[in-house]
């Protein structure tokens, strides 16, 4: 029988499985970090059990680690109780562990497959809604709660019924300045962000064949704000070239042997999903989001919707709401929105090629007086990459402040926050209320949208910007 | 996990869809390395006006909702990011069932892994629920995990399940009455798992 990806690899997984229950799958690479973590490990400890496998556990340190200066973690004492937890339980229980001042460290969905731990055919868990970054590789990548860290951690395995699967097919090609991010979010306007719910997501057709590794984990970086369980993308030579060499891939001839077996994980042709969503790649436009949830998105060229353009009454209600707490009214042109700060970074978009093309963007000119403007690397390895290929230094000449590798102001944990009612142009993935602070305002868009919308000081259209 | 069977308590209404897990317990107050007190944070920034006072407009703050042990809600509710903390902060406020037409994913799953019950109902269901908690302050349901039924006084029954796929439904129901450990009964499988690690190669 002709399989997809999702079954190639949930075939494969399966300990065990009794009539009528979920199945046991066996996990191959568990990333944890400090914030979802502590109270796994505290019910280890309370339960007498060890850490199962060590060997295919991976730890770092990323939504708390300061991005200014790393001694401002002795300035927030619950955060580096929270870090130091996390050292200590990788001592105690023998994972590999990227500290906050080791090379490796970074956003955990970033350093995964930057370091070769993301393999094609992988079940990957992380006690993270964004973890399913990492399906871009062919892998199939389940965020968790705590308690399912703790089962994983003690097991090995987790618990799951196995989710349906949503083809989103993506025909023709990008144009211009529409990036991988105006895919996804135009993929969620297009579906909302409740239309994946109990799927898993598997982008095929030519324009996600088309991406980078880099832009193909963007796009399912954000399948859970679609609602979905995980996003897929099948592995091919984009993906065996961007893993060659990488520090824990297969080597040598290993890496070859890899290669032969990733190949057969595509889904096969006469293969069938539940459901198959299509898209019109050159319909796609760079999009800025206005509202307090990705899917409440307009084109750059758009305009604050009207309340009377919705029909359902709870949407209106919402819609309202959301304007509200934005400071939004309704007709406005979206290019007029005027902004305080923008944020490069997250793990949806704070990689090498993110910050190449945003770079590319501001290369000679200045941010605007008004508008505080950072970048934030996704990892150690990126910042420094960027550093010696001198992005640091457009940026910075820019006016741009350039940090330490971490979450950041995805989600407002560490020192970067916004002040209530500052609005910011954001590369991230949420634009939920205080997201990025209480009272933040996030608008959601590409790098290369928020790189000249830092130098603009508004929004503005990248098809007619000139870089 | 606390075994549920049967729950009876007071509705609150939160009449609003896609309510996300940064509102239920935002990023700020994520960095307790416990699992306990953070009942404290729940709906933070809408309970609370920006000088720490409780906002009078925001539903938990009406004297009887208060008390409230069964919230309702709109579609999605729980979506965005995995943190377990978000049903921690409701059970630890007090709240033993969210009833709304659909949960998010994750959020589902750490239901199940702790005990508050997903209550999954129709929308025009979701809708008549809200108005009458609405209508009457102290409105109560009971939540009936054995028989899979919600009740009130006035003659409203209403079957439920906790999840579409009804072996999810299933298992998760066995699990929540009993208060299952999900590890234990995972490690009851230890040959399985051993088996599998020998015959692959990690």
């Amino acid at each position: 029988m002709p399989k997809t990806l999702l079954d190639k690899i949930w075939d494969t997984h399966v300990v065990h499985q009794e009539e009528g229950q979920p199945a046991i799958l066996y996990v191959d690479l568990h990333l944890v970090h400090e914030v979802t973590s502590p109270q796994a490990f505290e019910g280890l400890r309370l339960a007498g059990r060890k850490l199962r496998r060590p060997d295919l556990t991976v730890g770092t340190v990323d939504h708390n680690v300061p991005t200014w200066e790393r001694s401002r973690l002795s300035t927030d004492e619950i955060s580096r109780k929270q870090i130091e937890t996390m050292a200590q339980n990788a001592r105690d229980f023998g994972l590999t562990f990227y500290d906050v001042d080791s090379t490796y460290q970074g956003i955990v969905h970033v350093i995964g497959p930057e370091l070769g731990h993301t393999q094609p055919g992988r079940f990957i868990v992380c006690g993270d809604s964004h973890t399913a970054t990492h399906g871009a590789f062919g892998a199939l990548a389940l965020p968790i709660g705590t308690t399912q860290v703790e089962h994983v951690l003690a097991t090995q395995c987790l618990v799951q019924a196995k989710p349906k699967t949503m083809e989103v097919r993506v025909n023709g090609a990008l144009p211009r300045g529409v990036t991988a991010k105006d895919l996804i979010l135009g993929i969620i306007g297009q579906i909302g962000v409740d239309g994946g719910i109990g799927y898993v997501i598997e982008y095929t057709g030519e324009a996600v064949r088309s991406l980078s590794m880099e832009g193909r984990m963007t796009v399912c970086n954000m399948s859970i704000e679609a609602g979905a369980r995980a996003g897929m993308v099948a592995p091919d030579e984009t993906t065996f070239e961007y893993l060659r060499g990488r520090p824990f891939a297969p080597q040598g001839k290993d890496f070859d042997a890899a290669v032969e077996r990733w190949r057969s994980l595509p889904t096969d042709p006469r293969a069938t999903y539940d459901k198959v969503v299509e898209i019109d790649a050159s319909s796609l436009v760079p999009y800025v989001t206005w509202g307090t949830n990705p899917g409440m998105l307009a084109p750059v060229t758009g305009r604050v919707p009207d309340l009377d353009s919705f029909a359902d009454p709870s949407d209106r209600a919402a819609a309202e709401r959301a304007l509200a707490y934005m400071g939004l009214q309704p007709g406005t042109p979206m290019q007029e929105i005027t902004l305080d700060r923008v944020f490069l970074g997250s793990c949806t978009n704070s990689r090498i090629e993110d910050l190449r093309a945003a770079a590319e963007a501001v290369r000679g000119r200045r941010v605007s007086p008004t508008v505080y403007a950072m970048v934030v690397p996704g990892s150690t390895q990126v910042k420094r990459q960027a550093e010696e290929e001198g992005l640091d230094r457009i940026f910075k000449e820019a006016g741009f402040d350039w940090r330490e590798a971490g979450c950041s102001m995805c989600l407002g944990m560490n020192p970067d926050f916004l002040q209530p009612q500052e609005r910011c142009a954001s590369t991230s993935n949420r634009n939920f209320e205080g997201r990025q602070g209480p009272g933040g305002r996030t608008h959601l868009v590409s790098p290369i949208m928020a790189a000249a919308a830092a130098i603009a000081g508004h929004f503005v259209d990248i098809r007619e910007w000139e870089h | 996990m606390q075994p549920f069977t049967v729950h009876t308590g007071i509705v609150a209404p939160l009449d609003r869809p896609n309510v996300d897990t940064d509102q239920i317990c935002p990023a700020q107050f994520l960095k307790r390395i416990e699992r306990t007190g953070f009942g404290q944070f729940l709906f933070h920034s809408w309970r609370f006006l920006s000088d720490g006072h409780p906002n009078p407009d925001f539903v938990l703050n009406f004297p009887p909702y208060q008390r409230a042990t069964v919230l309702v809600a709109q579609r999605n509710f729980g979506c965005g990011s995995s943190r377990e903390h978000a049903v921690w902060a409701l059970q630890d406020y007090g709240f033993r069932a969210v009833i709304a037409p659909s949960f998010a994913d994750i959020f589902q799953k750490n239901c199940f892994e702790t005990g508050l019950v997903p209550v999954l109902l129709p929308q025009e269901h979701v809708d008549r629920i809200i108005a009458d908690a609405q209508g009457a302050p102290g409105y109560s349901l009971t939540v009936d995990l054995e028989r899979c039924e919600v009740s009130d006084d006035h003659g409203l029954r209403l079957p439920f399940v906790m999840h579409d796929d009804p072996l999810t439904h299933e298992y998760r129901r066995h699990c929540i009455l009993n208060g299952l450990d999900e590890i234990a009964l995972t490690l009851q499988h230890e040959d399985k798992i051993a088996a599998y690690e020998r015959s692959v190669a990690h």
